[in-house]
This record gives structure tokens, C-alpha cells and sequence, in this order.
């Protein structure tokens, strides 16, 4: 029988000031070996400069069934959506 | 022998080096535990293959008869391989190959941090490009043989036995020829004795961490610089070079 390594979440940070974005997942028998995979596997194109993994059964996920609870309410709330603001031009990555 | 010719000589030596032990883990493709491990090799074996381009085209430059790296790397007799008998071992099983990694990778990277200091800019700047590829070869390497060190009474067993049995290779890196002797007096090239310090303290380190014993053995192999090559060799080369003797001058 074929025992699978734990799967690690991969999140990558394309460059300096943005933030970390989930770019996949890897197979890895530990912590150290779960980066060293995400590198070969997801950086190979200058892709990143930072890497963070975490392991997919650490993840604490919101429940399909209970998404009409936990983001309808939100739909009809324009007031919240920072729309009355004018951005400066010199503002990036916002 | 001219400052040149000597630069070829030794960039061509280097050159070996890189691409045996490029071919030898290409042979590991499709073959690998797990995904992952196989993008990482496959990535390590052309890094090391991009080496040896950039040596051979140097080592042909110096050389100045027009010779380029595929005249290098498929054209050559096995005689003219100067690589160290460690690179051209069968890959075994994989705490074989790990072990071939570790030894290989922890000499060669103070050999490039030597280079980098040399006369010579053609040869430092490859090395300091270089150097950056195997640094991290080597923490993908040593992080293998600490798994299977400090892993299961089997993985523990079977890799103190590739140390073992590998062992017999590493004298040939430190034992310094003519070559060695002229680069260093001319180039101020690497100091041989003090990379063997080094390499000694680096890998007894890792070897202790992953819970092995150092190999007592005394008796060393040699002859892979001076193109006396271990009886896998001609099967390395004659599969390597087969497409371009058979046909030659043949394009992608």
C-alpha cells in the first residue's frame, strides 16, 4: 500500500508589498521538505520572493452548507463598499 | 603549456563534472518517489547540465580551435573525460544517489567559493553564477540524507551503506595533479588541502546530524581526473552521445 505524504498549501508572494496569494498545493513528508517542494515546484519562473506553506489539515474552513448564513447577509449592504472616496493616482496596489 | 590551453583544460574538467552528473540524474526522470521530487531533480540535473554549457564554451574559447560545448560534451572519447569517479556512479537506489549528492555537492560548492577568488573572470564568473544553483542543491541534498539517517531502522542501515560504499570516491577530490598545481600557481585557483578541511567539518556535521558514522576506510579510488574512468562509464557516455555519433551535426 502507498502511503501519501500530508498535503501543504502553498502561498506565494509575487513581490515585495503584495500580499501572499494561494498558488497550489504539494505533497511533503515534513515542514522543511513541504518549502523546499513548493519552491521547485511553484518558482521555477521568478515566480515569488516569499513562500509560506502550511499544512491543508491546519486550514480552519468556512462550511459550504452554511454559506447562505455567513455571506448573504452581506449582499445588500452597499454602504459598507468604500465607494464615496476618491483614490490619489500615486496609491498602488490597492 | 600555455595559460590557455591550461584554462581550457581545467574549465573543461569542470565542465565534466557538471555534465556527468547532470546525465546521471536526468536518468532519474520518471523514476522518482513523488511528483515533487521529480520537478526538483529534473530542475538540479539542468542546472547542472546549464553548467557545463557555460564551462565547455569558455573551455572552448580559451582553447581557441573552434571547438563549442557540443563538441565537448558529445564528440570525446571516454579517455578525455577528466570528471571525478563520483559523479559517473549509478544512481542505486535513492539513498545511494542522496549520499553521491551530499559528497559531491558539499566539495563542490567550496570549490566554487574558490573560484570565485581566482585570477581568472572568465572562470569566477561562472562559478559565482553557479553558486547559487548548488548552495541550495546541497540543503535539498543534506535535508535527504537526515530523513533517511534519522529515519526507520531500514532507511538508517541502507544509507550508512551508500556512505560506506561511496566513500572510496571523495580522495579524488582532494588529491591535487598538475592541472590543480598550475591553476592554483597561475590563478591563484582553489587550495586543495583547505577545501578538504572544510568539506571535512561540513559533511561530518550533516553525517552526525543524520545519526551515521563516518567511514573509516583509507583506500581511495582514483584516476577519473587523468580520464581512467569505473566501468559505468562507457554505458553513461555511449547513451549520452549516441544521437550525435550516430548522427552528426544533427539539430533539434
Amino acid at each position: 500500500m502507498k502511503q501519501e505524504w500530508p498535503l501543504y498549501e502553498v502561498f506565494i508572494r509575487s513581490r515585495s508589498g503584495l500580499s501572499h496569494r494561494h498558488a497550489g498545493s504539494v505533497h511533503a513528508a515534513d515542514d522543511e521538505m513541504a518549502l523546499t517542494n513548493a519552491r521547485d515546484t511553484y518558482t521555477r519562473r521568478k515566480e515569488g520572493v516569499s513562500i509560506w506553506v502550511v499544512r491543508s489539515d491546519k486550514i480552519v474552513a468556512s462550511d459550504p452548507e452554511e454559506s447562505s448564513a455567513f455571506f448573504e447577509p452581506a449582499e445588500d449592504k452597499i454602504y459598507r463598499h468604500p465607494t464615496f472616496y476618491e483614490i490619489p493616482d500615486e496609491v498602488e496596489n490597492l | 603549456m600555455s595559460d590557455n590551453l591550461l584554462m581550457a583544460a581545467y574549465a573543461s574538467r569542470l565542465g565534466d563534472n557538471a555534465l556527468v552528473l547532470g546525465q546521471r540524474m536526468i536518468e532519474l526522470v520518471a523514476a522518482s518517489p513523488e511528483l515533487e521530487e521529480e520537478l526538483a531533480n529534473a530542475n538540479f540535473s539542468l542546472d547542472y547540465i546549464g553548467q557545463a554549457r557555460m564551462f565547455y564554451t569558455y573551455a572552448g574559447k580559451c582553447e581557441g580551435v573552434g571547438r563549442d560545448e557540443d563538441d565537448f560534451a558529445f564528440l570525446r572519447p571516454e579517455h578525455e573525460y577528466r570528471n571525478l569517479l563520483l559523479v559517473e556512479q549509478p544512481n542505486g537506489h535513492f539513498g545511494d544517489s542522496t549520499v553521491r549528492q551530499v559528497l559531491f555537492e558539499s566539495w563542490y560548492l567550496h570549490l566554487l567559493e574558490a573560484l570565485t577568488r581566482c585570477s581568472d573572470e572568465g572562470i569566477s564568473e561562472i562559478a559565482a553564477r553557479a553558486i547559487k544553483e548548488v548552495r541550495y542543491h546541497l540543503r535539498h541534498s543534506s535535508q535527504w540524507l537526515l530523513r533517511l539517517g534519522d529515519g526507520t531502522e531500514e532507511s538508517h542501515r541502507r544509507v550508512q551503506q551508500s556512505l560506506d560504499n561511496l566513500w572510496k570516491f571523495t580522495g579524488e577530490m582532494f588529491s591535487p595533479d598538475d592541472l590543480d598545481d598550475e591553476m592554483r600557481a597561475i590563478f591563484n585557483g582553489p587550495h586543495l588541502e583547505i577545501i578538504e578541511a572544510q568539506w571535512r567539518e561540513d559533511v561530518r556535521a550533516i553525517v552526525e546530524q543524520a545519526t551515521l558514522k563516518m567511514p573509516d576506510n583509507q583506500w581511495m579510488a582514483s584516476g577519473g581526473k587523468q580520464g581512467r574512468h569505473t566501468e559505468h562509464f562507457g554505458y553513461l557516455l555511449a547513451e549520452m552521445q549516441h544521437l550525435q555519433q550516430t548522427y552528426p551535426g544533427a539539430t533539434w
